[in-house]
């Protein structure tokens, strides 16, 4: 089967392409660097079936960014039968700067002149058929939006990938064309490949090109001490660059007819004048990530609960009862999401159960499925629509081109903590997924900006810790009657974000001291968002959580399941009074004091190692917190209902513990959702510092498997242990910290004050001693 | 001559040179920002950095400091 290679510049519709050739999934957004691994997909609308690959776009072919060279090194090694370099009509000179370099390989090219449909709508044109013979190269108009041209662009690829083409370069005639053809004779004499592209690079100083012909370089060192130009002096990299984009402009940029279009401001630019205004700007934004989370977790939409009447906003008495408003007030999108899947899960499993009762009915049969199964698979599918909802936000800010802008205008604020508002982006991405935000984070150019922007992405917390927040907020709200869960699960999203700039700040002054990355970004126009675009991506997401539940969730529940009814010599647990002699109790016991100073490790009495537990279950995928208590607490609450006595005579319940859960139950204040969390807090007899403290050890701790994976392939060799060192780390202090100050709120003793101004000393201490040190120890420059 | 960090908004000229070194200048130059490029600042950030400008037909962000290195000729 034929390769055919997409390569063009981020933001010039690659991926548009790639999806409109490939009928693919791929996701499309509106900043630069959407694609930054390559993808393959095949094409099968053509004579013969052709596969593609869409490489991450570049700007140039210089080593600079991990992407750049994946795009060179594909290009140069598995030489695919044709490279499709995309042009972004509407921005012809920078993009034809790559061209040029992609030229000088020999590889068949078809240029692809993308958005057409835009440039014509300006009123502009350009005369493809002589910019096809002063390129060499066949040009084909097409809109990969709209999907014309598409498949003469195909036609034209096949065409020429049946030819061999030779490099070809617009250097000819510059002043040190001379010594570029003498190095590209000498390379073609060792019998290189791609003779011409490496004389170039190498005459331009490329670090790759340099190390890999030692030989070679020094006929260009000789070279350069005879050589002096007015403007550049010996540096042939500036006077390549400058020589490209000169006969660009001589010979190219004339191809192409302008409408006068005078001083009118399109939409584009009078949305920006709003959005990146002097005053507004920056609040603006925070409204926007406000409205975000408002939009997905509030049980009190829009703050009208005061204002609606209760039994109105509840639909009291009808069969949608709770479902879009409570007596909080109107829920949220997100939350109404949640409730429609909460019923509809519960619905299947209790026919399911219902089901499993009539064919058997071993116990240990239907404890497995009902409570070790269902539960905990039910409690994480029914956050699904929630999470998509977030996503959803997410995407749109990244489809119309705002993220780009959020760059531009925090890039200031992030400067002071040591990283550019570039890094912002994969940051953000991370409320999402945090592991295509480590993967984006190749975009950055400075190897530390990126070390330091993945070990802080878990901090800004996922999609998948979400079920923790709300289930644990919601429960602690119910359990100990403070207000609004809302406003927690607010506070520990920014309480993530400051662990972040933390962690950065004393990164930046310590392992990881450097100068500032450069901050030199493209803002592309913004747009609105392709409604296809974006449900294809969320399909594709939804495809990978409901995977993720049937896998790597259900394993784990199911062995909870068993390691909470068995005991070490494999004998069924039928008595609920000995849920302590179990494996997993054991276990748990045994890790428990790890948790102390937490606050949800040894003081917590009886069945208080569940959390040790879900602590560390949540190390594997954080959905496995909220499934492992979901289980744990059916299989407890299981044994409550039937014979509550036994547990208290078993020291497994305090007496005060079992009337508190015997007036939560008569209370009927909860619903279904949160009552198994609550159930937990009141038999764990865990305290509210406690349960913030363990929502904060989650957020901040090791991410989940696949986001280790992700940073181990995407961190420099032999960083990954350190990287799991300072999760763990981060996460003890942080919850550790958090749990002091939440006691010291708690209880206000004097104790926990002095407690707390001692952290506090020791910690600005340790910052001005880094500053103070750093200041006498100058910067390396490299 | 002037310097791109010391522009005012609206105001725009065309490069003459690029006085830095590495990385920064290879990254400007792949950018288009060369010699003969006319460039027209646009805007610049809410907190005054990073600045927004308009060349070679389209729109670049980069820092002062950035500029600081891009001398211009002033453009009535």
């Amino acid at each position: 089967m034929k390769r055919f290679a997409l390569a063009g510049n981020p933001n010039c519709g690659k991926t548009t392409l790639f999806n409109a050739l490939t009928g693919s999934t791929a996701h499309v957004g509106n900043w630069p660097g959407v694609t930054v691994d390559k993808k393959e997909g095949v094409y099968k609308k053509g004579s013969e079936p052709i596969s593609i690959i869409d490489l991450p776009g570049i700007y140039s072919l210089s080593p600079y960014t991990p992407e750049e060279v994946v795009s060179r090194n594909y290009i140069l090694d598995e030489k695919p039968d044709c490279v499709i370099n995309i042009v972004d009509a509407t921005n012809l000179e920078r993009n034809l700067y790559l061209t040029t370099q992609v030229m000088e390989m020999d590889v068949p090219i078809v240029i692809a002149l993308n958005m057409m449909d835009a440039l014509e709508k300006q009123g502009d044109k350009i005369d493809e058929k002589e910019l096809t013979k002063r390129l060499g190269v066949p040009v084909v108009k097409i809109s990969a939006l709209k999907g014309t041209g598409i498949q003469e662009l195909m036609e034209k690829a096949i065409e020429s990938s049946n030819e061999i083409r030779k490099g070809k370069t617009v250097l000819e005639g510059c002043e040190i064309w001379h010594l570029i053809n003498d190095v590209r004779i000498a390379l073609d004499g060792q019998d290189i490949e791609n003779p011409l592209f490496h004389a170039i690079k190498l005459v331009e100083n490329d670090e790759i090109e340099v190390a890999m012909h030692q030989n070679t370089i020094k006929m260009v060192e000789e070279f350069k001490k005879t050589f002096e130009n007015e403007l550049f002096g010996t540096d042939f990299e500036a006077l390549v660059a400058d020589a490209r984009y000169k006969y660009i402009s001589k010979y190219y940029s004339p191809l192409m007819s302008k409408k006068d279009k005078g001083v009118k401001l399109s939409k584009s630019d009078k949305a920006d004048k709003v959005l990146t205004n002097k005053w507004v700007g920056i609040p603006i934004f925070l409204a926007i990530l406000f409205a975000i989370f408002h939009l997905t977790f509030s049980e009190n939409f829009l703050f009208l609960g005061g204002v609606l009447n209760d039994e109105w906003v509840s639909l009291s008495g009808t069969a949608f009862e709770g479902l879009f408003g409570s007596g909080e007030g109107l829920a949220s999108p997100g939350v109404i999401l949640f409730n429609l899947m909460d019923v509809i899960t519960a619905t299947i499993s209790g026919w399911l159960g219902a089901g499993l009762e009539s064919i058997t009915s071993t116990p240990w049969v239907l404890g497995l499925v009902n409570d070790g199964i269902l539960a905990g698979l039910c409690g994480v599918l029914s956050f699904v629509p929630q999470i998509i909802f977030l996503l959803l936000c997410l995407s749109i800010l990244e489809d119309t081109g705002y993220m780009a802008r959020v760059a531009f205008i925090l890039d200031r604020i992030f400067r002071r903590f040591g990283v550019s508002g570039r890094a912002f982006i994969p940051m953000i991405m991370g409320f999402g997924c945090s592991i295509p935000a480590m993967v984006n984070t190749r975009t950055l150019a400075d190897e530390r900006e990126r070390t330091l922007t993945i070990r802080a992405i878990p901090f800004f917390t996922c999609g998948a810790k979400l079920p923790i927040l709300a289930a644990v907020t919601g429960a602690m709200a119910m359990a100990f009657n403070i207000g609004s869960a809302d406003l927690i699960t607010y506070a520990l999203y920014v309480v993530g974000m400051a662990v972040a700039v933390i962690t950065i700040l004393i990164m930046r002054g310590t392992t990881q001291r450097g100068e500032i990355a450069p901050f030199i970004m493209e803002l592309p126009a913004y747009h609105a968002p392709g409604f296809k675009g974006l449900m294809i991506h969320l399909w594709d997401k939804t495809k990978h959580y409901v995977k993720k539940v049937f896998t790597i969730i259900l394993a784990s529940t199911i062995i909870i399941w068993f390691v909470s009814n068995f005991r070490w010599d494999w004998t069924l647990i039928s008595d609920p009074s000995q849920m302590n002699e179990s494996i997993l109790a054991s276990v748990g016991k045994f890790m428990q004091p790890i948790f102390t100073p937490l606050g949800f490790g040894s003081q917590l009495g009886g069945l208080g190692w569940v959390f040790a537990v879900a602590a560390i279950l949540g190390l594997i995928a954080k959905e496995n917190v909220i499934a492992g208590f979901l289980t744990l607490a059916s299989v407890i609450l299981a044994m409550f209902t039937v014979q509550p006595d036994i547990l208290v005579n078993a020291g497994v319940l305090s007496p005060e513990i079992l009337s508190q859960i015997e007036a939560l139950i008569a209370s009927g204040e909860f619903g279904e959702e949160g009552y198994e969390v609550v159930a937990m807090i009141a038999a764990t007899g865990i305290e509210w510092p406690g349960l913030i403290s363990f929502i904060v050890f989650n957020m901040t701790t090791i991410p989940c498997f696949a986001a280790v994976a992700t940073a181990k392939g995407e961190l420099g060799k032999g960083k990954i242990k350190w990287t799991l060192l300072f999760w763990i780390a981060t996460s003890f202090i942080a919850s550790a910290i958090t749990y002091v100050f939440c006691t010291m709120f708690a209880t206000w003793s004097t104790w926990s004050i002095i407690v707390s101004i001692v952290i506090i000393a020791l910690m600005v201490f340790a910052i001005l001693g880094i500053r103070a040190y750093n200041e006498k120890r100058p910067l390396k420059s490299k | 001559m002037k310097k791109l960090s010391e522009f005012s908004i609206g105001e725009s000229g065309v490069i003459k040179s690029i006085v830095c070194e590495g990385r920064i200048k290879r990254r400007l130059f792949d950018m288009g920002v060369t010699p003969g490029a006319e460039v027209y600042l646009r805007k610049k950030a809410p907190l005054g950095d990073p600045i927004e400008v308009t060349i070679r037909g389209y729109e670049l962000t980069l820092r002062k400091t950035e500029a600081e290195c891009v001398n211009l000729e002033v453009k009535d």
